[in-house]
């Protein structure tokens, strides 16, 4: 007997001959948090499905798990419906495409109360009412008679709870539910999981990527890595003093946002293909391997919880190392000092039209995407662009490389104003400004060897063939691949790969300014490290700048050295990454800056949060004055002859002190 | 969504008034009643044979426009489809025949879309085991026969079991027996009797032809996070399917039936002839050897009208399957 309300034994989930969980042990107690922590394949997602007997029919699933000693594997699905949703209750990564399109998001939520408690329809609607009122949706009665297309995804996240804490479940199962949002609309979901969890009394699974969200929310936490559990501990513990090689390594792969933490530890090579290891499968991959990892996996073992399937655990408990004292950490030269200014925006504006009407379109609304964009980059630097979805990052990047006269504003780019460009000018230019984008599966044509791919570029500048073949085993080596890799295709090859293979191709032109785009947010921390290292490196070999579109700040905080944030379409303020990230002086950077979680359990509990309200607007409305002022936590506490100036003059971007480098276009900075 | 539908009805008459249109300058091209005139014994003379064109509004020597114009003036005004090259009354005719033609064609369509939906959702569920494999082969058997030929091979299959038994098991000539005496209950069920091979000849097509696509439709559907969503808040994995599988994975099929529904026309005319039903079809393969125009234009006014209604339903479908089209 055990206290435990949910106990996962030896669980064992099989896709026909490949292994995906392979024995986890788990435990939750009523009340508690436990996180689980892995990176993509290593079976976290899978074991939270198997719980529920959610899998597809093809997966096999062996081993047990009990719910208040009530053995759930191989129950009858009949049976096990009667426990989903009112016992053990799932929120899922994509609201999206979770809540069925066709349903009113009021009708949804009565059906899964109406499963488990018969009753009324007028009630349930009642009840439904309450709980999205409980998840902060604001107007939860006209809420109720909503699509989920008509949700945002943070409101839809919010119903989506609703509907999990519908029946008073003993245990949320969530499943990466802020992975798909913004950082201020995250910090917002994982309170709202908070209070459902405080509401209910449920105890919370919590599965994740993001040390950061697991810090923050976990009481313990069990780090999974290719299908097993490799180490589990009570938060504080697992963070202070890690008794796995991989779960220190994780810690040193993430940067972190207050700057500490030192250079990131690249975790060497991948995961394995599931099914071929023998061994410890992370042996591949430890700095600490010996040959007795190589012939028997260890056993999770350990003591007072704290648990780590390593044969050198206790000397890792012994000695608690830092990441980069265990890790070999690629030394990064030091960038030179920045040259002239390649690139410089002022003022760019970019409007969409809103059509309607099949046969004859007609203007109905003008999208406000980017609203007085203003950037500048100096040779040799790299400059973060910093924005949630919406913003207009990405429209400001196409305005850029469409190397053509703006709607409204400048862009002068090597010294030249992109309006007045000739067929020539154009031409150099494009040489000089290659993008990396973020999705590198997608950005590969999938039929090309990794060399063609690499020589397009240099095709379409008319390279002479020897040029060609000299260049391309030099620019694998330079991004860190073997020069016989060309003949292979993209699907070859994994994604911190593929996405060297995109920077590759970027560099094989000799650019002077490369713009990325969101390079690293589809890659996983561990691998994640090692791409910006490279990065690091190729700009101080190579003396390029960067421009540096992220919605990850912490990832912005490592690499930039000056950052630009947007909100809806403008420039809100601008700095260097220490002014910025150390005294952010406009209301939403602070806002912004403060919904990061820290993958530190202590410093995370300690710090003060600002928790926006709502949604940014629809960039179809353009307010007036300020555009932030509706969420404005600031504007909300002014008195009301200091506010009338947010909602009549539209602040714009003024100094700190004069020669400072940091703006910001708030009419009470620093308040 | 009273507005929208309203919306699409005035979108169908537009298409309905220029299908006619074309229909009518096609057959009017296309067709020759001089030459029918021509070619009776004794032969008439030019004279009479223009006077007897004249008279039924299918004179080639009158521009197009204007017999249109006659003809769609009777129509709208009289409901008056013209007179056949036998100078009888198209109406008449088409009274007649619509019905057994509307019998035929609804049961059959709504039964192959029935069959079709289920059908496909079943092998979709199944997908890769017995049952999938074998929907699959039955329906590229049939999706490879042409209408007619399902139909010799439905009416041989009965002359067969007639022969065998020596009583006719199923009826495959006509839609009714003449002259049956006993009340509405017998008469009835000698209509089903009748109406079974030839609905079948049109349904195993439908069958065919839609269960391949919702098979796709649901197989999508399967693999969706609303499904798992829907399963995870306590629902049984087949309440799952039925209320928030099946639904959604219906949607993209409702525009199909609209479209699939002219060549169920098409393939009616085979079935009518072959099972010697006089509906619409046969007429129309009949008025077209006979050079006759008019009754060739009544067919296809009543072939535009079934499809655009099919059409319209098919949009009633859509709209109440999915809420969200009605914005």
């Amino acid at each position: 007997m055990s206290a435990s309300l949910l106990e996962v034994s030896d669980l064992t989930v099989d896709f026909g001959a490949v292994p995906a969980v392979r024995g986890v042990d788990l435990a939750v107690r009523r009340g508690e948090t436990l996180g689980i922590v892995g990176e993509s394949g290593s079976g976290k997602s899978v074991t939270a499905l198997a719980v529920l007997g959610l899998l597809p029919r093809a997966a096999a699933v062996g081993g047990s798990v009990r719910l208040d000693g009530r053995e759930l594997v191989g129950l009858p699905d009949k049976e096990l419906a009667r426990i989903r949703g009112s016992r053990i209750a799932m929120v899922f990564q994509d609201p999206l495409s979770a809540f069925t399109p066709v349903y009113r998001i009021g009708d949804q939520i009565v059906e899964a109360l109406r499963i488990h408690r018969p009753q009324g329809r007028a009630a349930a609607r009642r009840r439904a009412a309450e709980l999205l009122d409980l998840v902060g949706i604001p107007a939860p009665e006209r809420a109720l008679d909503s699509f989920p297309h008509e949700f945002s995804g943070g409101m839809r996240q919010r119903a989506m709870i609703a509907m999990a804490i519908a029946n008073d479940p003993d245990i949320l199962l969530a499943d990466e539910p802020t992975t798909a949002l913004d950082v201020t609309i995250q910090a917002q979901v994982l309170d709202v999981l908070r209070t459902a969890q405080r509401e209910t009394g449920a105890a919370l699974v919590l599965v994740s990527h993001d040390l950061g969200v697991i810090a923050g929310m976990a009481d313990r936490v069990a780090v999974m890595y290719a299908g097993r559990v490799v180490e589990t501990a009570p938060v504080d513990e697992l963070f202070a003093r890690p008794r796995h090689p991989y779960t220190l390594g994780l810690i040193g792969a993430v940067p972190r946002l207050d700057g500490r933490g030192g250079p990131l530890v690249p975790i060497p090579g991948t995961p394995p293909a599931p099914g071929t290891v023998t061994g410890c499968p992370f042996a591949a991959r430890c700095p600490l391997v010996e040959d007795r990892c190589r012939t028997a996996e260890p056993a999770l073992t350990g003591d007072d919880g704290h648990l780590a399937a390593c044969v050198r655990a206790g000397e890792l408990a012994a000695r608690a190392p830092r990441p980069e004292e265990v890790y070999p950490v690629p030394p990064v030269p030091p960038a030179g000092r920045p040259g002239e200014e390649i690139l410089r925006v002022t003022g760019l504006v970019k409007t969409f039209p809103v059509l309607k009407g099949t046969v004859f379109k007609r203007r109905v609304g003008t999208v406000h995407a980017v609203d007085g964009v203003d950037l500048a980059i100096r040779r040799g630097e790299t400059l973060g662009l910093v924005g949630e979805s919406g913003s207009g990052k990405s429209t400001t990047l196409y305005e850029l490389l469409a190397l053509t006269r703006p709607e409204a504003g400048r862009i002068d780019l090597l010294g030249r104003d992109t309006a007045g460009l000739d067929r020539a000018g154009t031409r150099e230019l494009r040489r000089a400004v290659q993008i990396v984008f973020q999705d590198p599966m997608a950005s590969l044509d999938p039929r090309m060897p990794v060399g063609d791919i690499i020589a397009e570029p240099l095709r379409a500048q008319a390279a002479p063939r020897a040029q060609i073949d000299r260049r391309i085993p030099q620019l694998l080596r330079q991004v860190g691949l073997e020069p016989a890799h060309a003949s292979r295709y993209p699907h070859q090859f994994s994604g911190g790969q593929r996405q060297r293979i995109s920077i590759a191709r970027a560099l094989a032109v000799e650019p002077e300014l490369l713009v990325l785009d969101e390079p690293v947010s589809a890659l996983d921390v561990s691998i994640q490290a090692g791409v910006l290292n490279l990065l690091q490196r190729l700009k101080a070999e190579l003396g390029l700048a960067y421009l540096f579109v992220s919605h990850d700040l912490s990832v912005i905080r490592h690499l930039a050295d000056r950052v630009s944030v947007m909100y809806l379409g403008h420039t809100v303020e601008a700095g260097t990454v220490e002014s910025v990230f150390e005294s952010p002086r406009h209301p939403y950077t602070r806002a912004l800056l403060s919904a990061v979680p820290l993958p530190d359990p202590v410093a995370e509990r300690a710090r003060t949060r600002i928790l926006l309200a709502g949604d940014p607007p629809s960039p179809r409305e353009r307010p007036s004055g300020c555009p932030f002022r509706a969420r404005c936590q600031v504007h909300a506490l002014l008195d009301d002859a200091r506010r009338a100036r947010c909602e009549q003059e539209v602040p714009l971007p003024q100094a700190a002190a004069p020669g400072v480098d940091h703006l910001a276009a708030c009419h009470y900075p620093d308040a | 969504m009273i507005g929208y539908l309203a919306r699409r009805l005035g979108y169908y008459a537009v298409l309905l008034v220029v299908a006619v249109f074309l229909a009518y300058a096609l057959a009017s091209a296309a067709l020759g009643p001089r030459t029918y005139f021509e070619a009776k014994q004794p032969r008439p003379s030019a004279a009479a044979v223009d006077r007897q064109l004249t008279a039924l509004n299918i004179n080639d020597r009158t521009p197009v426009t204007t017999r249109f114009g006659v003809w769609a003036e009777d129509l709208v005004l009289h409901g008056d489809l013209g007179r056949t090259i036998h100078d009888t009354s198209v109406n008449e005719e088409f009274g007649r025949r619509i019905w057994v033609s509307l019998r035929l064609l609804l049961v059959g369509s709504l039964l192959g879309m029935a069959l079709g939906v289920a059908g496909g959702a079943w092998s979709a569920v199944k997908q890769y085991r017995l049952p999938d494999r074998a929907l699959t082969i039955l329906s590229f058997v049939l999706l490879s026969m042409p209408v007619f030929l399902v139909a010799l091979f439905l009416k041989n299959g009965a002359i067969a079991a007639k022969d065998a038994t020596g009583r006719e098991v199923i009826p495959f000539v006509g839609y009714e027996t003449p002259g049956l005496a006993g009340g509405v209950g017998a008469h009835l069920a000698d209509w089903g009797l009748h109406l079974l091979l030839p609905t079948l000849a049109l349904a195993l097509g439908g069958l065919a032809t839609y269960s391949r696509y919702q098979r796709s439709t649901m197989l999508d559907v399967l693999g969706s996070d609303y499904l798992r969503t829907a399963e995870a808040k306590g629902l049984t994995r087949n309440r799952a399917l039925l209320k928030h599988g099946l639904r959604t994975a219906v949607i993209p099929m409702s525009t199909m039936f609209a479209y699939n529904f002219l060549a169920l026309f098409t393939g009616a005319a085979f079935t009518e002839t072959i099972f010697a039903w006089h509906g619409m079809g046969e007429w129309f393969i009949q008025a077209i050897n006979e050079q006759d125009v008019n009754a060739v234009v009544a067919v296809n006014l009543f072939a535009a009208v079934t499809v655009l209604a099919a059409g319209f339903l098919a949009d009633a479908l859509h709209a109440a399957l999915d809420p969200r089209v009605r914005y």
